[in-house]
């Protein structure tokens, strides 16, 4: 048995006995309580009556001073056997006679001074005046002992507890089976209960067919039941369904993964190729060239010379191209590492390198303080690097060249600027400034392959910033680079990139 | 001073064997340069071995390595040279066209003595292969324990 159906079953049957038994003995108590006093009633009203015939009858013994008449009226007690005494008192209160005769001394020897009647230890007592024509003869004296009272109450109080004890039965016999109507079904939900808190099986129903609460109560748990079964179905099925989408997401994300990292490797594999192979032909064209001319140089004449001379230029200005190609490539793919930069350093350092360019240079420079910004220190050295070499190419024939170099700084970003006095640009090519071999200038104005500031806008962009840039033809350009001050990650970059 | 001992040049393009040893030439390298033409042939003239079994005895003084060869590469070659007890001191140079850092990085961590980027500028190259390649075999000092060659 499960303790919970125990208990429920136990509390009904005890509630409705402790009640039963409750009433019963109380009413019992009552009755036995109610016959008591209507029997000490009876009993004293008997022995008044009793008085009063043993007082009329002993008038004239009174009257004539005859106390063995007295005797023999109080001797007619012997009928009764619950008598215990009698006795008779003369107007002074004195003994006149008593009953038991032989027993004389039982009896007190002046009359008691209280009338009436009364109870006193097992016995009761009646004391009353024997009256003739308004005159007091004496007193008659009456003691009763209690044994037909207790006769009757023992009797009562069995008749009762008998009674009581038959009704408890049947209480208990009939709580055990009403109970059954109230306990069965609970019991039946607790095990339902039971076994879907244990079991979390939800397809449980309670069967419990009642029209009272406890059917309502039954219903209410099935519907919550079916409700957390349809709910918990749904939730299994979006569950299995997030997993495959999850799965699918994964299984994408790894495809996708392997064919970025195969493109790359092919991308790298390339790269090499060119590095190597590439440049191999081009060494040799160049360096039979220059054989030619130190060995052949007489043999030719000033047309042949200008063509090995040329076949010698173009050579080396190919090997300058696939050397800022793969600086580019390289550029897009390689690592990046994350420090503090300190731009006005950067700046310093590009200006030491391009120290040989400047030589013989009137460039009035004017480098404002620049701020720190989060990024890598080799790829923004590379940016100013051309940032300034290109301000000093294109101010050349400039008396003085005028190179500025500011910072302005806004909550997010800070916006480095370049600012020259030289060659300019027309706007209108504006968008083919920043393109990979893209040139504003002939070879002859001013030398160069094209790949600087694509270089630098694909560095800023991999920082997660931007480059634009103003000019006007023959007035100078101005160059801005925008680099976040948070380190912001690849994706944007890459997206870009 | 004495004797001049070999160099091995082991490069596979007949162009740049031409070109290399024009520029030696050039520079009055007096030394003999032994060509071979891919890895296997190199290792097997530096171990005596096939059809360098009967090439009279000795190591040479400098080793110039192509690194990208047939059959064996030379950063294979290299590796082998190091790990043989006989052959780690022979200098080694590698020439390349690569610059690739990953390349660099790679004969460096094998024990290279020297990496040259064969340059473009065919006067660069001739200064590389003077400063880099001839500072062994023209002044004849090996490092301590390579075997002389007898005078």
């Amino acid at each position: 048995m499960k303790p919970s159906r125990t208990s429920i079953r136990r509390k009904l049957v005890t509630a409705m006995m402790l009640t039963s038994t409750t009433v019963l003995v109380l009413t019992g108590a009552a009755l036995i309580l109610y016959d008591v006093a209507s029997s000490r009633r009876a009993l004293v009203h008997s022995l008044t009556t009793r008085a009063e015939i043993l007082a009329a009858n002993s008038t004239a013994a009174l009257a004539f001073d005859n106390p063995d008449d007295a005797t023999r009226v109080l001797a007619a007690l012997r009928s009764d056997p619950s008598t215990v005494m009698a006795a008779l008192y003369d107007r002074h209160g004195q003994l006149f006679a008593n009953y038991p005769s032989h027993r004389a001394s039982t009896a007190p020897g002046s009359a008691p001074v209280r009338m009436g009647s009364w109870f006193e230890h097992s016995s009761v007592v009646v004391h009353r005046p024997v009256i003739e024509d308004g005159r007091t003869l004496g007193t008659v004296y009456l003691q009763s002992d209690l044994r037909a009272l207790t006769g009757r109450l023992r009797v009562f109080t069995l008749v009762v507890l008998l009674a009581v004890v038959g009704s408890v039965g049947v209480a208990f016999a009939l709580s055990t089976w009403l109970q059954r109507g109230i306990a069965t079904p609970i019991g039946t939900l607790a095990e339902a209960a039971r076994r879907v808190s244990e079991g979390k099986e939800h397809s449980v129903r309670a069967n419990v067919v009642s029209d009272d609460e406890l059917g309502l109560l039954a219903g209410a748990f099935n519907e919550m039941l079916g409700e957390i079964q349809q709910r918990d179905a749904a939730l299994r099925g979006s569950e299995a369904r997030l997993r495959q989408l999850n799965g699918d997401l994964e299984r994408r994300v790894q495809l996708r993964t392997a064919e970025l990292e195969a493109s790359n490797r092919e991308l790298e594999a390339f790269s090499y190729s060119v590095s190597h192979d590439l440049r191999a032909p081009l060494r040799h064209i160049n360096g039979f060239a220059d054989l030619l001319q130190r060995q052949s140089r007489a043999n030719l004449d000033e047309k042949g010379r200008r063509y090995v001379e040329t076949i010698s230029e173009s050579a080396k200005h190919m090997g300058a191209l696939i050397d800022d190609l793969l600086s580019f490539s390289r550029m897009g793919r390689s690592e990046m590492q994350q420090a503090s930069v300190n731009l006005e350093r950067i700046v310093a350092e590009a200006r030491a390198t391009l120290s040989v360019d400047i030589a013989g240079r009137e460039i009035v420079w004017q480098v404002s303080p620049l701020p720190e910004v989060p990024g890598d220190p080799a790829m923004l050295q590379l940016v100013f690097t051309n940032l300034l070499s290109n301000a000093i190419k294109y101010t050349r024939g400039r008396t003085p060249a005028r190179i500025d170099v500011g910072a302005t700084a806004d909550e997010d970003e800070v916006v480095v600027y370049v600012r020259d006095n030289g060659a300019g640009f027309d706007m209108a090519y504006l968008d083919k400034l920043f393109g990979v071999f893209q040139r504003l200038h002939s070879a002859e104005e001013f030398e160069g392959t094209g790949i600087g500031l694509a270089n630098v806008r694909r560095i800023v962009l991999r920082h997660g910033g931007r480059v634009w840039a103003e000019g006007k033809l023959d007035e100078g350009a101005t160059f801005y680079v925008s680099l976040p001050k948070e380190v912001a990650g690849e994706r944007q970059n890459r997206e870009a990139a | 001073m004495g004797e001049l001992r070999r160099v091995m040049l082991a490069e596979d393009n007949l162009k740049d064997v031409e070109l290399t040893l024009a520029a030696l030439d050039e520079h009055n390298l007096a030394n003999e340069v032994v060509v071979v033409r891919d890895g296997a042939e190199a290792w097997e003239y530096l171990c005596r071995e096939g059809r360098y079994a009967a090439r009279p005895v000795g190591l040479p003084a400098v080793v110039l390595l192509d690194l990208k060869m047939p059959k064996i590469d030379g950063l294979e070659v290299l590796r082998r040279m190091k790990s043989s007890e006989a052959l780690r001191s022979i200098p080694v140079v590698m020439l390349t066209s690569s610059r690739e850092e990953k390349d660099l990085v790679e004969s460096y961590r094998l024990g290279a003595n020297a990496y040259v980027v064969k340059p473009v500028d065919f006067e660069r190259f001739i200064a590389a292969v003077k400063n880099l390649g001839l500072f062994w075999a023209v002044f004849n000092e090996p490092p301590p324990g390579t075997v002389r060659r007898a005078a």
